[in-house]
């Protein structure tokens, strides 16, 4: 049974009720009567005119009730009666669900993409217990600088996890199927899936126990490799597939929108996970005792119970003692600690401030429309002043007509908030294209309850917030008056009147914070574009390739330097031939600028000849390794010495070349040239310093220019190759060019990720860019909005005074008198504005300070652009009932 | 209206008046709505006829604020009746009224006896 129909079953039997009462009522009556001696028919007569009407009477009784019935049964009459209301007032209804439509659709989006990003826990069982283990030499500023395998298993032995399993993502060569293709690779313990309690969808995945020291030869692959390698071959388990040359027996698929928990997009597209045991071959017996040869970290699950600041007080407990056992693995000075970060941190990363940002920025354009629509509610309002007046003459409640007004602005709401989740549901494609690659679990991105729920929420407090202003007006409504005011339009009060200026000021203020924040970030993104890269992207495209690097020494193609550097020029010679091409260089992926898509990839560890200041520990320092000419293909110049060339061979002493800043911070009084590094940690010869180059932006376009090294790829290998290739030409086709000639040589090696350069310089600013044009929009919305606004307010301060505007035209004054009047109102609803809305500006803009780059806070262009922008848009807005004003004609106007 | 009676004999009750004098007439007990008619206009000296139209709204908004219930009994032919009964509250909402009413009265009181103006 519906609750409404239980509703009026119950009054049914009410007034039933009440009859009964009534009528026993009128027969004790008649009975007394004929008690003392009155006539039967008499009594019956005088009894039933004593009592009155008895319709009348129920009629009235029934009034004072209110149960639940009745409120259900009001609430419904109101909803009628709202909707009626705005099916009259199309044109008013329509204004303001599209309004709020948009305030609540753009809301909506963005907390859908928080939802799913920064409010939704991590897929797996119990994630609060997961966390990355990070280790930091807080002494010589390193942070993250990963883990060796004799300190995991301290951390294994020492209770305070379940399970640790290291990664370490990788890229690596699939071979044996119909093409080589490379794969994001994320080597792990076999513990890894038990660890996070996921279960393949397909096979029973890694023994966690397996005891293998070594890569165990079994793989578990993600379900999209699953779908583009294999054709969803449901017998894929033991089969056997070829990763840089090493077999391995597929044993297991992971489910559908898996996604290693993970810091870049990348990492997180991991297609292949090898187990491996990190304390066999192919680690050296040497590396895998060391306390100094790292995998790049952990991820761990806490014992059940644990918080994260009890398992890190025990594990800060644990360290002292570690330090205090092999101090001279962790020396003082180099502060070795163990840091637990959430696992979520870590996948959330970098996006939890923009998302946070953007969802403030999106607030406020929400609040604008609401402020348009109570606008809009209130000059309706007044022109329904009189039909209020005469309900309240006529008896009607005012809480009763309050709750009425108040229903039909939250009609108004819903009915915006569900066009609003109409248009997300309907853009959600879009959206999804649009955000950048940087914002983790994008796929997670659903309409769910939650965000309905949000949307609905949101709904009803916009329309009780815009809907609070025309009720307040009813109160304040004098009955007499307004039906005094007779055949007047108009019944708005001073009161009124003053809400409504107060209305457009808040907006102003609110659309000036939204535009200097969009102003000042457009600033910094112009500003970064500006940057002096100290490159040149133009006409340069990057393919890469991979060489591979098998577990077993035996089958490596390319085990020295050199048999590397046979390969590279043969193809570089291969690819100069080809039409269109001017130049060619290699280098390793890091030498790729701007494009890290593996953290750790990038980092070399560094030893200073003779410098004793950071005791054994390695400098940490961006390096890569390059060819001859890839400073000259990149146009970096070379400030002295000379570049890498021909003969920087393996058979040579090793060379390196370094760029200004670090020649500045470690030899500050001192001539860098000539002077010797170690430029990775398995180098045992001395590398010498033969020339420096100017600072460029390679590492981040945002940041100051950090030291950075470079080796000769002839000397130093690199197994992950960029090839540089300078002309005009199209990526697709280029790449397939790139690939024919790379095969050529050597058939088993993928070609891919071919990109402009220029490209992959303006991909670094995804977020930022996203960021800054959701801004942009919002503030561009907010704008409009407020130009709507003070458009409202004028039109009809000019209406409510036609008549005084038509005495002064017939008293003599001229169009631009009454022009300057009308204007000169709006100018001072958008001064008080601006100068509420500079001081928020300036608040917020002080607290984004971090993110702005080459522009100040208080930028001062900005916020004069913005306010004269402002100004000029809400002139454009009294601009039109300017116009009508002037076009009054006095005959008419007094005459009406 | 009913012209049995002269104007003057009947009182126009002051607003809000009418639920005190029906929670007062409740005082002694459970009673009907026409016994509440009966008992206000005995004790009142048949001064105070309240209408039916008034009683019974009146009733029900009492109902609503909680100071009175409604039970079923027996009426004096044995027929079965609603009996309306003060609750708890309504103890308490009759003896405040009651005090605030005596202010009243003894200030209305105070007022007529004061010294007149001279009559010219």
């Amino acid at each position: 049974m519906s609750v409404l129909g239980w509703f009026a079953r119950l009054r049914e039997r009410r007034t039933a009720e009440l009859a009964n009462e009534l009528q026993m009522h009128l027969e004790m009556a008649q009975a007394d009567r004929i008690a003392r001696g009155e006539s039967p028919r008499d009594a019956a007569a005088s009894a039933r005119r004593e009592f009155g009407n008895v319709g009348l009477v129920q009629e009235v009784a029934r009034d004072e009730w209110n149960g639940a019935g009745l409120a259900a049964e009001r609430l419904g009459q109101d909803l009628r009666f709202a909707v009626r209301m705005l099916r009259r007032a199309p044109g008013f209804a329509a204004l303001g669900i599209v309004t709020i439509a948009l305030g609540i659709g753009a809301s909506t989006a963005i907390f859908s993409v928080v939802q799913a990003t920064l409010i939704r826990p991590l897929p797996y069982p119990h994630p609060e217990q997961l966390v990355r283990i990070e280790d930091d030499l807080g002494g010589i500023g390193a942070r993250d600088v990963g883990m060796s395998t004799p300190e995991w298993h301290d951390l294994e032995r020492s209770g305070i996890f379940t399970d640790i399993s290291p990664t370490w993502f990788d890229n690596n060569n699939l071979t044996g199927l119909s093409h080589p293709q490379r794969v994001g690779l994320q080597i792990v313990a076999p513990n890894y899936f038990a660890l996070l309690g996921v279960k393949p969808q397909l096979g029973a995945g890694f023994d966690p126990a397996d005891p293998a020291p070594g890569f165990n030869a079994q793989a578990v692959i993600s379900d999209a490799l699953w779908r583009s390698s294999f054709g969803t071959d449901p017998h894929i388990l033991g089969r056997v597939v070829q990763l840089d040359s090493d077999s391995y027996r597929i044993v297991g698929v992971m489910p559908r929108g898996f996604q290693a928990p993970a810091r870049v997009g990348e990492e997180r597209r991991t297609e292949v996970w090898p187990a491996f045991g990190f304390a066999g071959a192919p680690l050296s017996e040497a590396s895998v005792i060391s306390r100094s040869s790292l995998f790049p970290g952990a991820i761990a699950r806490m014992a059940p119970g644990l918080t994260i600041a009890d398992a890190q007080r025990r594990v800060d407990a644990l360290v002292q003692s570690l330090r205090r056992a092999y101090p001279a693995d962790y020396p003082t000075r180099s502060d070795w600690r163990v840091r637990l970060v959430p696992l979520k941190d870590i996948v959330v990363g970098d996006v939890r401030q923009p998302l946070m940002f953007l969802l403030g920025a999106v607030g406020l354009v929400l609040l604008v429309g609401c402020a348009n629509v109570a606008n809009l509610l209130l000059a309706r309002a007044t022109t329904r002043g009189r039909e209020m007046a005469v309900r309240q003459a006529l008896g009607g409640a005012p809480s009763r007509l309050m709750r009425q007004l108040l229903t039909e602005s939250i009609v108004l709401s819903v009915l915006g908030g569900i066009a609003g989740i109409a248009l997300v549901i309907a853009a959600k494609g879009t959206l999804v294209r649009l955000i950048p690659d940087t914002v983790p679990r994008v796929n997670d991105i659903t309409i769910d309850w939650g965000v309905l729920a949000f949307a609905f929420l949101a709904s009803l407090a916009a329309g009780a917030m815009f809907g609070l202003a025309p009720v307040l007006h009813v109160r304040g409504l004098d009955v007499t008056r307004v039906l005094k005011l007779e055949g007047r339009g108009s019944t708005s009060s001073r009161d009124q009147q003053r809400t409504r200026r107060l209305l457009v000021i808040g907006e102003v203020a609110l659309s000036l914070v939204l535009l200097s924040t969009a102003g000042l970030l457009v600033r910094s993104f112009w500003g970064l574009l500006q940057v002096p890269l100290g490159f040149n992207p133009q006409h340069v495209t990057v393919v890469r390739t991979r060489l591979p690097y098998p577990n077993e020494p035996k089958e490596d193609l390319y085990p020295t330097a050199g048999a590397e550097e046979t390969f590279v020029r043969d193809v570089m010679r291969r690819l100069r031939a080809l039409p269109g091409v001017d130049d060619v260089a290699f280098g390793s992926g890091a030498a790729v600028p701007l494009d890290h898509p593996y953290q750790d990839q990038t980092l070399l560890h560094v030893r200073i000849e003779g410098d004793l200041s950071h005791g054994d520990q390695p400098l940490l320092l961006t390096g890569s390794e390059v060819s001859p000419g890839y400073f000259r293909l990149l146009g970096m110049s070379l400030v002295r010495g000379r570049s890498f060339d021909d003969f920087d061979t393996g058979d040579k002493p090793p060379v390196a070349v370094i760029n200004e800043s670090m020649a500045r911070r470690y030899w500050p009084h001192d001539d860098a040239l000539g002077k010797r590094v170690k430029v990775s940690r398995a180098a045992t010869d001395w590398s010498t310093i033969v020339g420096i180059v100017a600072d460029a932006r390679t590492d981040s376009l945002a940041g100051v220019s950090a030291p950075h090294i470079y080796a000769s790829l002839y000397q130093q290998q690199g197994k992950h190759l960029a090839i540089f290739l300078h002309g005009r030409f199209e990526t697709g086709a280029i790449e397939r060019a790139v690939r024919e000639q790379v095969q050529a040589v050597n058939s088993a090696l993928p070609v891919f990720g071919a990109e402009r350069l220029s490209d992959v310089v303006s991909e670094s600013l995804a977020m930022r860019r996203f960021s800054m044009m959701l801004i942009a929009v919002f503030a561009l919305t907010a704008l409009f909005l407020a130009a709507l606004g003070v458009y409202g307010v004028i039109s009809c301060m000019v209406s409510e005074r036609t008549h005084e505007i038509g005495l002064r035209l017939a008293l003599g004054a001229d169009g631009s008198d009454v022009m300057r009047m009308v204007m000169r109102q709006g100018v001072r609803l958008a001064i008080a504005g601006a100068a509420i809305g500079l001081i928020g500006a300036v608040l917020v803009s002080h607290a984004m300070a971090s993110v702005l780059v080459g522009v100040s806070p208080s930028d001062p262009v900005t916020f004069t652009v913005a306010t004269a922008l402002l100004t000029f848009v809400a002139l454009a807005g009294c601009y039109v009932p300017a116009r009508r004003a002037i076009r009054v004609d006095p005959m008419t106007a007094l005459s009406s | 209206m009913a012209p049995k009676h002269p104007p003057t004999s009947r009182i126009e009750l002051l607003q809000g008046t009418l639920d005190l004098i029906v929670l007062q007439a409740l005082r002694w007990g459970p009673c009907h709505g026409y016994g509440i008619v009966q008992l206000i206009r005995a004790q009142s000296n048949n001064v105070l006829q309240v209408e039916t139209g008034s009683l019974y709204p009146a009733l029900q908004r009492l109902l609503r604020q909680r100071v009175i219930a409604t039970e079923w009994g027996r009426s004096d032919n044995n027929r079965r009746v609603r009996l309306y009964r003060l609750t708890p509250k309504g103890r308490a909402r009759l003896s405040a009224e009651r005090s605030r009413w005596q202010q009243l009265t003894e200030a209305i009181a105070a007022l007529m006896v004061a010294p007149q103006p001279e009559e010219s």
